[in-house]
Order: C-alpha cells, then sequence, then structure tokens
C-alpha cells in the first residue's frame, strides 16, 4: 500500500432542481481514519459519497485531497476505490479480470496484475475462485470480489455505499468484522455510508449524522450513542423512551429534574437546560432495569402491558402510574399484568431541548 | 399432454397461417408452369438469367449496408440517452412516429422533401447550388426510406436494452479508472453487443424483403430492382406462381442466412463469456 493520505477535506452543497440533498456538508477526514456517514434514506449521505467519487458534480463546495482541490476531476482521476450496494460486479468478466480491470486501465505489467490479483484475493478469502462468473458466486463472495476489485488499485479513500445492505444477517456480521480486519490491516482511508447504527458504531473512528442533509451531530460512536445532542440523533440512536418535559431545576450542562405531570425524571443535559424550559428525557429500553425499591431518583412504578421476548433479554412496555408508557428491556422474565419497579441512572437520561430549539 | 392443450390454438394459426402456405409455396416452386411432376427448373431459371439473379446482390447491396448504417447511428443516439435527456418523450415521439405513418406515406414524405422539386432541393437552388444530386428514384431514395422506417424500431429496442444496464457497472468502471470511452469499450460494449446482434438481424430481414420503398422512391426497373420486385413480377405481371414462390424462397433463404452469420457471431461472444449475461441481469 502506498503512504496514506493525510487528509481529505471538503465542504459540499448539492441541489436537484429546487431540492437541497446536501446543505453545505463539511468535514475534513484524516488519514487512516474510518468514517461513517449515518443517516435515514434520503439524509443525502448516498449523494455524499457521490459527489465525493465524482458521480455526482456538487452545486456548491470544494474537495481537497492533501492540499489539492480535486473536485473538478472526473471520477477516474481521483484514485478512490468505491463498493456499491449491489455490488455492480462486470457480468462479462471474470473474478479475476473483475479484480484486474482496474490494474488493466493503469496499464500495469500482466506479471505484476496476476501477482496483485492473487495478493488481494487471497486477502478477502476467494484464492481459488479466479476463473467464475460473478453470476456463479453468492452474495457474500460477490461482496468481498467487489472489495477485492476496489483495493486492488490501491485507493488513496475508499468510499462503501452501504456494502452490506443486501447480505443476510448472519454474512453481514462477518463481512462487518471482515471490513473492520481490513481497514486496521492496511490502513485505509475509509468513508462508509449506512443507515444501519450498529454497523456505524462497531466500524467507524468517527460516525457523521445526517438528516435532510445536514449534519446533526459528529463525533466517536461513543459519543453519537451514549451523548446524543439532539432528539433526532437519541431517536436515531435507540432512546426508544422520549418524554417532553418541563425543566423544573436547570443549571448548565449538569445534571437536570424534569417532570412531565407525575414523572419526575434526573438527567444530563449535554447543552444548558434553563429552569422551566421545555425540553425531552431520552431513556434507552437498555438502560433501564427492574428494581424492588419503592421510591429514590428516577425509580418508576408501573404495570406491565406487553413482554416480547428476545432470547437472552425480555421487552416490555410498562404503564407506569403517571400515565406515561414506558419500553424497558431487562434480563427477567415477567408476566403481563404485573406491577414492577424500574429504574435509570440519572447519567443515563438525556436531557435535550424540545424540538426546534435543538 | 397437459402442457399441450393450451397451446392447440396458437398450434393450429400458426399451421393454418404459416407451415401450411410456408409449405404450399415451397412445394409450388418445385412444380415449373407447363410441366408435370417436381424439378428444380424455376430455381435453375433464376440463377441463369442475370438479370433475376442480379436481384440478389441488388438486394444485398441495399440491405447490408443500410443494416448497418440503422445499427450504428441507433447505438450513436441510444448509448447517450440511456441515462434519460431532456425533452426524452418528444425526442422519442417524433421518432416513432414513421412506424406509425406506415410504408407509403414516409415514401410520399421522402419524394416530398428530396424529389426534384422536393423542399431540399428548392432550398439548394435557392442557395445557388444549380445541379443538386438526385437523392429520390434510385438507390439513394430507397436506403433514405429504409433507414426512416426501421431506424426508430431499432432505436427503440437497443434504447431498452441499453437503459436496462445496471448504472452502478459504469459508474464502478469509472471510479477504477476508466474513461468515458473505456467505460464504453470494455463495459457497455460487450453487455449490449448481444442486443445490438438480434436488433441487425431483425433489421436485415426487413431490408432484404424491401418492396413498397423500393417501388416509390426507388428505380424498380433498374438499380433498386429487389428480389421482392422479381417475385412480385412473376406474380402479378407473368402470373407464373411457381416461379414466383421459388423467387420468395430463395428470398427467406437469403435471410435465413443473414440471420445464421449475424447469430454465429452472437454465439462466438457469449462462448468467451461476454453474451452470457442479459441487460441488467446478474
Amino acid at each position: 500500500m502506498p503512504p496514506a493520505i493525510q487528509s481529505l477535506r471538503f465542504r459540499l452543497t448539492k441541489r436537484f432542481g429546487a431540492k437541497t440533498v446536501l446543505d453545505d456538508f463539511a468535514l475534513e477526514v484524516q488519514g487512516r481514519e474510518f468514517v461513517t456517514f449515518l443517516g435515514p434514506s434520503g439524509c443525502g449521505k448516498s449523494t455524499a459519497l457521490n459527489l465525493l467519487a465524482g458521480l455526482l458534480e456538487p452545486t456548491e463546495g470544494e474537495i481537497w485531497l492533501d492540499g489539492a482541490r480535486i473536485d473538478p476531476l472526473p471520477p477516474e482521476a481521483r484514485g478512490f476505490g468505491m463498493v456499491f450496494q449491489n455490488y455492480a460486479l462486470f457480468p462479462h468478466l471474470s473474478v479475476f479480470h473483475n479484480v484486474a480491470f482496474g490494474l488493466e486501465l493503469r496499464r500495469v505489467p500482466r506479471a505484476e496484475i496476476e501477482a496483485r490479483a492473487g495478493r488481494v484475493l487471497a486477502l478477502v478469502q476467494l484464492s481459488g475462485l479466479e476463473h467464475r462468473y460473478p453470476a456463479q458466486l453468492s452474495g457474500g463472495q460477490q461482496q468481498r470480489v467487489a472489495i477485492a476489485r476496489a483495493l486492488v488499485v490501491e485507493p488513496r479513500v475508499l468510499l462503501l455505499d452501504e456494502p452490506l445492505s443486501n447480505l443476510d444477517a448472519k454474512l453481514r456480521l462477518e463481512m462487518r468484522g471482515e471490513i473492520k480486519r481490513l481497514h486496521a490491516a492496511l490502513g485505509l482511508t475509509a468513508i462508509y455510508v449506512t443507515h444501519d447504527q450498529a454497523e456505524a458504531l462497531s466500524l467507524s473512528d468517527r460516525v457523521v449524522v445526517l438528516r435532510d442533509g445536514r449534519v446533526m451531530q459528529a463525533g466517536s460512536p461513543a459519543d453519537i450513542h451514549d451523548r446524543p445532542e439532539n432528539l433526532f440523533v437519541a431517536d436515531f440512536m435507540g432512546y426508544r423512551n422520549l418524554f417532553p418535559i418541563t425543566v423544573t431545576t436547570g443549571g448548565a450542562a449538569g445534571r437536570v429534574v424534569g417532570s412531565a405531570g407525575a414523572l419526575t425524571l434526573a438527567g444530563r443535559a449535554p447543552r444548558p437546560l434553563a429552569s422551566g424550559a421545555r425540553g425531552v428525557a431520552a431513556v434507552r429500553p437498555e438502560d433501564l432495569a427492574l428494581t424492588s425499591e419503592s421510591t429514590g431518583t428516577n425509580v418508576l412504578k408501573g404495570r406491565v402491558r406487553l413482554t416480547e421476548y428476545l432470547g437472552r433479554e425480555h421487552d416490555l412496555e410498562v404503564e407506569l402510574d403517571s400515565g406515561h408508557t414506558i419500553k424497558a428491556r431487562v434480563a427477567e422474565p415477567v408476566a403481563v399484568g404485573t406491577a414492577v419497579g424500574l429504574r435509570v441512572a440519572p447519567e443515563r437520561v438525556v436531557m435535550l431541548p424540545a424540538e426546534g430549539g435543538a | 399432454m397437459r402442457i399441450a392443450l393450451p397451446l392447440l390454438p396458437s398450434v393450429l394459426y400458426l399451421l393454418a397461417l404459416f407451415v401450411y402456405p410456408f409449405c404450399y409455396g415451397v412445394v409450388a416452386s418445385l412444380q415449373p408452369r407447363g410441366t408435370v411432376g417436381f424439378s428444380l427448373g424455376n430455381y435453375l431459371a433464376f440463377f441463369l438469367d442475370p438479370w433475376q439473379a442480379r436481384t440478389l446482390w441488388v438486394t444485398a447491396s441495399i440491405a447490408v449496408p443500410n443494416t448497418l448504417l440503422t445499427v450504428l447511428l441507433a447505438v450513436v443516439v441510444a448509448y447517450p440517452m440511456r441515462r434519460g435527456i431532456r425533452f426524452e418523450r418528444t425526442i422519442t415521439t417524433l421518432l416513432v412516429l414513421p412506424i406509425a405513418l406506415g410504408t407509403v406515406l414516409v415514401a410520399e414524405g421522402i419524394n416530398g422533401f428530396y424529389g426534384p422539386k422536393g423542399w431540399l432541393n428548392q432550398l439548394l437552388l435557392a442557395a445557388g447550388i444549380a445541379d443538386p444530386t438526385r437523392l429520390t428514384h434510385n438507390y439513394t431514395g430507397v436506403m433514405i426510406a429504409l433507414f426512416v422506417q426501421h431506424f426508430p424500431f431499432c432505436f427503440l429496442m437497443l434504447l431498452g436494452y441499453i437503459s436496462g444496464i445496471d448504472p452502478a457497472l459504469e459508474q464502478s468502471a469509472r471510479v477504477l479508472g476508466a474513461r468515458p470511452w473505456q467505460v464504453f469499450r470494455r463495459v457497455m460494449w460487450p453487455l449490449i453487443a448481444p442486443g445490438v446482434a438480434i436488433a441487425a438481424a431483425l433489421v436485415f430481414v426487413m431490408n432484404f424483403g424491401v418492396f413498397p420503398s423500393a417501388v416509390l422512391v426507388g428505380q424498380p426497373a433498374g438499380e433498386t430492382r429487389t428480389v421482392a420486385i422479381a417475385a412480385y413480377q412473376a406474380a402479378f405481371e407473368r402470373y407464373d406462381m411457381p416461379m414466383a414462390s421459388a423467387i420468395a424462397v430463395v428470398m427467406g433463404g437469403c435471410q435465413l442466412a443473414g440471420l445464421a452469420v449475424i447469430l454465429f457471431f452472437r454465439q462466438r461472444m457469449s462462448a468467451t463469456g461476454v453474451a452470457t449475461v442479459g441487460a441488467g441481469k446478474r
């Protein structure tokens, strides 16, 4: 592999007609970094990737790679690799020729093509399948060919557009590990697009959450997971309990107490919330635990309405005495109709400004 | 037998309207007028008469170049339109119009536009070009007419074929370092070539049977006297049905030979892995 890039820096806006798909999206990706664009469909993440690849032209903006401006360059001159959601293997070429494609275009000598293609096919564990055609491969094998084909040209940046979304659950986990291993082993600079938060968390050094073409939050997976800065990120990252509250005890970025009727929750606010402000208390089902205590901070009492067996855990829907419904994921089985107490640690309750103030 | 029953109507239809007349024609061609029993007399007469045999060469010299031209231009026009362009619907409608109008109307239009007193000539005369090339009632006229009739059909067929190819193939080729021409040559052409071969085969067969255009905008007594005209004259001027049948069989044989050549090349491409997959399929 050639020396890694220093940085990829961009600021991009893309409009299709009157619709702004990407609104001044700016980021600097460091060399060897694994960055994920995470968001629901239509958030602009794939558009951003296509702009970086040169497959779309930005309406406004620039892309800089190690001090050279590359946005005027056509895709073939950028030296990137790209893995597509549907793999996009050339159906008329064998595995070997698919992988050799980029090297042939670069006029690499035949012997070197064979050596490099052989090496990269071994890396993705496809040795021996060189003469197969894409139609003769399983989905997972096709995915490996697609990755090998992108890696063999030693791309300066590897772009991956939802590469795992066409695979079944088991294979997806396996290929996720594979991508992680390749990234670590080869020191790749990678930009990965997905709508799957688990993929984003497990693979990335940094996650950028997008919505309607804007960055909602960017940070380490732990930041995004534990410290969402707004309702959208909280909701997207699995904070399934969102209670609109009024702040009773506000303060700086520290502890905040809020209430909604008879429900009182203590939590921490990533951004200052003043007393009397309207906010939302966000709680993950996983952060709730059954408790036998009947009073105390963040002890909630109610009755189980619905249970779902998940194998290792049980999802409960509990109607609280305050009238609210809360979702909890607990280790013990609980029968429907049982009166239960639930507790959540205050540092696991995120107090966010109500939407609009975000 | 369970499979056979639903097929019965179409089999009867084919037998009555295609197989029987075809066999009847072949048998008739082997019974020259005024003779008893079977002989190859009609075929010998056709091939030994230079005036008749020449029609094969005349037809081929129209059909082959016209097929190549039509298919080539259809590819050239359809390829850039594969991802959709502005006014596509309008352009497509204009292109399809000749199919809807029918051969005779198109021929009339060509006479009106390209003819000696047509708009084009008047324009050229007004521009001071005193003696413009004659464009109708000769070889050129037939070429124009056939192109106008067959291009839309060929274009639409290829546009469907080309736009059916997954755009991600092209995009991945670009990112891997292929310039637009290399994308065409290394990725798109191998994938569309089988479709181009089929389009060429159909256009060739239609071209080889050319009749109305050869009469209306050609020179049916001379340089555009095609096989179909020879068959027509045998049937309806000399009332020699057996001879006409023989000429028709010869024409059909030539069309089949053309098809065989085109399909042979298509097959050879698939033998090398090129045509193993159709558009958009993986």
